[in-house]
């Protein structure tokens, strides 16, 4: 990054363009996977929301230059990443763990 | 490596001339002035806060009955709900959620990270200033806003938001009047105003600090600010979202929040339904638990400050007490359903948080055991910043150790929402938190000012303060334990044992004359504590042009590099280039001649490290 | 007096101070739209069967906007790569792309938008609905039955205009009728309703409403998640537009601070991105 000069600056673009690329065909690729006749229903938006973490890592990893980022930016966004899962995690576990009424003997 | 660009002499008058009174006082960039500006407007909103409870306490201990004095003075200025100087049961909600929201968002946190740590951040790091200084204004003026908003609602038709500082939906939002939405608006531009505070903090610390100045090398203060600011950070947002939501809620009729066969006073609402008010919890007591951490951090830092230096030996386990606060800072973000025992939830995710709330309670310990053993062989010298410092230890272990009950779901069936409660946090905040901010500001004044608060008079304010404080608050864990409730505007007559004999209910579970009685001796020794502060805003201002002049830059022999500039700082902070050689809390060191300590920027002799 | 590492890094942490300003701003904005995401997780799996509505979004509208977004992030980043290599032609030729792609995406949205707030919902009093877009409203005079005003836009069940009171007569909608919540809002795939002009008397209107905010939490979430995305993205396009125009003053004077700031903007709008990546197949395809 910090070495880009004019010479290596148009394979510098095509690479963003195939990263673009990649970007788009995951899109169409999630378009399509919620018509795919499948089954379960969780199982298709468990399918869909992959292919949207794939983008969203090319987007991070390239675009966003996570992969040359120093440690101490990566340790933030690791501490971030695991407080949004518990977040989301335990509020939807609350939603589903409800206490049992056991019959009177 | 960048050495901090020391300030010239003509640098420091180029600038000072060069900025009008609007400039310098007002629309100021420097951390230094902005740090009192928050002080100051934290302080402010303390005082207010405090009022409020004044008059809740004496509804509480005298419901139905004109508040002397005060009372044609509230009924002035808010007209109907204070009719004939009597607080109206909507009056007294307005003010115990107002109580809540203006002491926690609106004093403690701005004083404790605004104030002391937009001063002393940049300072104790040796910078010549944040790393973003028109952010640091703007932060400034995002609290100044929401706080007019927030002091606002009290005057608008309906009055203040009136559904407690948790603003629970569905009555939250179900309240007809507009003082929830004014909550709301306030609380988003205090959200943000913290946000940009807290990323300024925290890149100033890991960006700023000067040569040497390694990671174990920070006075344990400037840890406390940098995991406070991590919690700020990242655990406000979710309450953003929420506040954002509960306002769609409000304004546009949305359901977020609101559960299909909701009927309002009688009346089924008009509404979609299908909202869920438990989100509400879920995203308010995410921000909530930690706050309650940041609340205490920056607290124990100044402990930790004061401790250190009036003992003349370095902390005890300096490491433990910052890994510790790591340990904190992260457990603290799931621990939050600790607030949510009684919402119905299942015995699978109660254990989850039951087993974090014990384990979070572990570096808290560690952190007060390392301050106790600090005292241990030192040379204790007792100034009011350190008597306050010495009180905080068993207060803040009493408040910590009633939590205790508080953090097992099975004994917190009997103690949630009651005065139990109450009683826990306020020990952790009043005599706690609150004591810590005392100490620092009796301890930093010499560095602002250029001169010493009365010591005669601060210990005045400390003793009775102590005093007042315990008799306000011991008396309310009797209370809770034997069933009064939290929010009850007539202060639990409607439950209390002979009025329910009147009434020919059973007697049983009622509140007992004794318990009710209780709420006339705290009212007496709230009153006790309002006149215990008296000599302290004397002395505040006062000292300011009329304090003991200080001989030196360093008047309390301190070893951290806020000392190490002229008095007050000017801006840029530091006159000459700040190279630090060694830790924290070189007091006493082995063979130094002369003075008892070593600076942080003094070369010479080196002990360890 | 300076503040160290404002442009160049520091050789420890290798950021410079708005980078690193910009990443936490970016983690905490991370924990906001969290806190969106697990209401729209609780709403979702809360809500009772048949009442949470799927297929409402157009789908081809949605993957369009996607693409425009994905696009934009490429202009910006290779908005900045031109900075760092001092080109300022190709810099301000791809900031006007990015700032032409993101007016393109809020033109897309605020057109959906007021699409919702003509699409209407009848619950009638059989218990049956009428859904469809709106046609017209016909209002009679209270006074006079004879006077009738037929208008285009909905005014609620009466109005007063000149003195005389207005009463709802009857409401056409272009759409379908349909006997369940389910039928509307899950709709089978590949089948299609017909739709036709259905007018529906006053008397039989039990309730009505469009499809903005209140109609249902579906709609709620949405208008809120992607409203808020929405702000985020006029905010982006404001600070671009400024370093595109005025802000670009300081290229002269300073081009390193300068290529940071476009940097650390270009950030920001990749962020905006990734929310939108994981927003568009919550909302439009699930």
């Amino acid at each position: 990054m910090d070495d880009l000069t004019p010479s290596n600056i148009s394979a510098y673009t095509k690479r963003c363009f195939l990263v673009l690329l990649g970007v788009l065909c995951g899109t169409l690729a999630m378009v399509a996977a919620s018509f795919a006749p499948l089954n379960s229903h969780g199982l298709k938006i468990a399918l869909i929301l992959a292919v949207a973490a794939v983008n969203a890592t090319l987007v991070a990893t390239f675009l966003m230059h996570i992969v040359t980022e120093r440690k101490f930016v990566l340790i933030v966004l690791g501490f971030t990443v695991i407080f949004f899962v518990a977040l989301l995690g335990l509020s939807s576990l609350g939603q589903f763990d409800h206490p049992r009424i056991v019959a009177p003997k | 490596m960048q050495a901090t660009h020391a300030v010239s002499h003509a640098d420091v008058h180029h600038d000072a001339h060069d900025l009008g009174f609007w400039r310098k006082y007002v629309f100021t960039v420097d951390h230094k002035v902005i740090g009192i500006q928050y002080g100051l407007t934290a302080l402010a909103f303390l005082l207010l806060g405090f009022f409020l409870m004044l008059m809740m306490r004496w509804q509480i201990a005298h419901p139905g009955q004109p508040i002397p004095i005060v009372g044609t003075l509230l009924e002035m200025v808010l007209g109907q709900p204070a009719a004939k100087g009597i607080m109206s049961a909507d009056l007294y909600n307005s003010f115990g959620a107002m109580h809540g929201t203006i002491m926690v968002f609106l004093a403690i946190v701005p004083l404790a990270t605004g104030a002391f740590g937009n001063y002393l951040v940049p300072l104790q790091v040796g910078a010549g200033d944040m790393a973003f200084p028109r952010l640091n204004m703007a932060s400034y003026q995002f609290y100044f806003f929401g706080g007019i908003i927030m002091f606002a609602s009290f005057f608008i038709p309906g009055g203040a938001a009136q559904a407690g500082w948790t603003s629970y939906p569905p009555l939250a939002v179900a309240i007809a009047t507009n003082g929830q939405t004014m909550w709301l608006l306030g609380m988003v531009f205090l959200i943000t105003s913290s946000l940009l505070g807290s990323a300024n903090i925290i890149v100033t610390i890991v960006q700023l600090r000067a040569p040497g100045l390694t990671w174990m090398r920070l006075p344990f203060f400037v840890w406390s600010q940098f995991v406070a600011a991590f919690l700020l950070l990242l655990a406000f947002p979710p309450l953003e979202a929420a506040g954002i939501m509960q306002l769609m809620d409000k304004v546009f009729g949305t359901s977020l929040f609101l559960p299909t066969g909701l009927a309002v006073g009688g009346n089924m609402a008009d509404i979609s339904g299908g909202g869920s008010p438990l989100l509400w919890q879920h995203l308010f007591w995410f921000l909530a638990h930690p706050e309650v951490y940041v609340l205490i951090l920056p607290a124990m830092g100044i402990i930790a400050e004061v401790i250190a230096n009036n003992t003349r030996k370095p902390l005890w386990g300096y490491r433990s007490m910052v890994f510790a606060s790591l340990g904190l800072g992260f457990m603290s973000f799931i621990v939050w359903a600790h607030h949510m025992y009684l919402t119905g939830m299942g015995t699978v995710i109660a254990t989850f948080f039951q087993t974090t709330t014990m384990i979070i309670s572990i570096p808290s310990v560690i952190i007060l055991t390392c301050l106790l053993i600090s005292l241990w062989g030192g040379s204790i010298r007792f100034n009011t910043p350190m008597l306050f410092s010495l009180a905080f230890l068993p207060m803040f272990g009493i408040g910590g150790l009633t939590g205790l009950p508080l953090g097992f779901s099975a004994s917190d069936i009997h103690l949630h929402d009651t005065y139990y409660v109450i009683a826990h946090f306020h020990y952790v905040v009043a005599p706690g938190t609150i004591f810590a901010l005392f100490a620092g500001i009796y301890f930093w004044f010499p560095k602002l000012t250029g001169r010493m608060m009365n010591e005669f008079w601060g210990k005045v304010h400390f003793w009775l303060s102590l005093v007042f404080m315990n008799l306000i608050f011991q008396p309310m864990f009797a209370q809770g334990m034997s069933g009064m409730l939290r929010r009850m505007s007539d202060g639990g007559a409607n439950y209390s044992a002979s009025v329910l004999e009147k009434s020919g209910a059973a007697v049983i579970g009622g509140l007992s004359d004794m318990v009710m009685h209780l709420n006339v001796y705290i009212l007496w020794a709230a009153v006790g504590l309002a006149v215990a502060q008296i000599p302290f805003i004397i002395n505040l201002f006062w000292s300011i042009k009329n304090g003991r002049k200080v001989t030196s830059d360093n008047p309390w022999d301190s070893t951290t590099l806020e000392w190490q500039t002229p008095t007050p700082p000017p801006h840029g902070n530091f006159t000459h280039d700040i190279t630090v050689y060694r830790g924290p809390y070189e007091y006493s060191p082995i063979g130094k001649v002369g003075d008892d300590f070593l600076s942080q920027a003094d070369s010479g002799a080196p002990t360890k490290h | 007096m300076e503040i160290p590492y404002a442009v160049k890094p520091r050789p420890d942490t290798g950021v410079y101070n708005a980078k690193l300003g910009m990443w936490l701003f970016l983690a905490s904005e991370v924990m906001l739209f969290g806190g969106f995401f697990s209401a729209y997780i609780l709403l979702r799996v809360g809500a009772p069967d048949g009442t949470w509505t799927r297929g409402l979004l157009s789908v081809p509208l949605g993957t369009l906007n996607t693409c425009i977004l994905a696009l934009s992030a490429v202009t910006t980043l290779l908005a900045w790569a031109a900075c760092k290599v001092r080109d300022l032609g190709k810099f301000k030729f791809y900031h006007a792309c990015t700032i032409l792609l993101a007016l393109t995406f809020l033109g897309i949205k605020a057109y959906e938008y007021s699409d919702k707030f003509h699409h209407y919902q009848v619950l009638k009093t059989d218990g049956t609905y009428v859904d469809g877009h709106f046609v017209d409203a016909r209002y009679v005079d209270a006074t006079d039955p004879q006077q009738e005003r037929v208008l285009h836009g909905f005014k609620g069940k009466s109005f007063k205009e000149g003195g005389k009171q207005f009463n709802l007569a009857s409401v056409t909608l272009n759409g379908f009728e349909a006997e369940t919540l389910k039928e509307i809002n899950e709709p089978m795939r590949g089948h299609k309703h017909e739709h036709k002009d259905v007018a529906v008397p006053a008397a039989d209107i039990r309730k009505i409403g469009n499809y903005g905010p209140a109609h249902n939490t579906f709609t709620a979430i949405y208008f809120t998640m992607t409203g808020l995305h929405a702000l985020h993205i006029l905010g982006g396009v404001l600070v671009i537009a400024y370093f595109w125009g005025p802000g670009s003053r300081m290229w002269h004077t300073e081009p390193e601070r300068f290529t940071n700031r476009i940097e650390v903007s270009g950030l920001f709008w990749h962020f905006v991105d990734l929310v939108w990546i994981f927003l568009f197949p919550l909302l439009y395809l699930t």
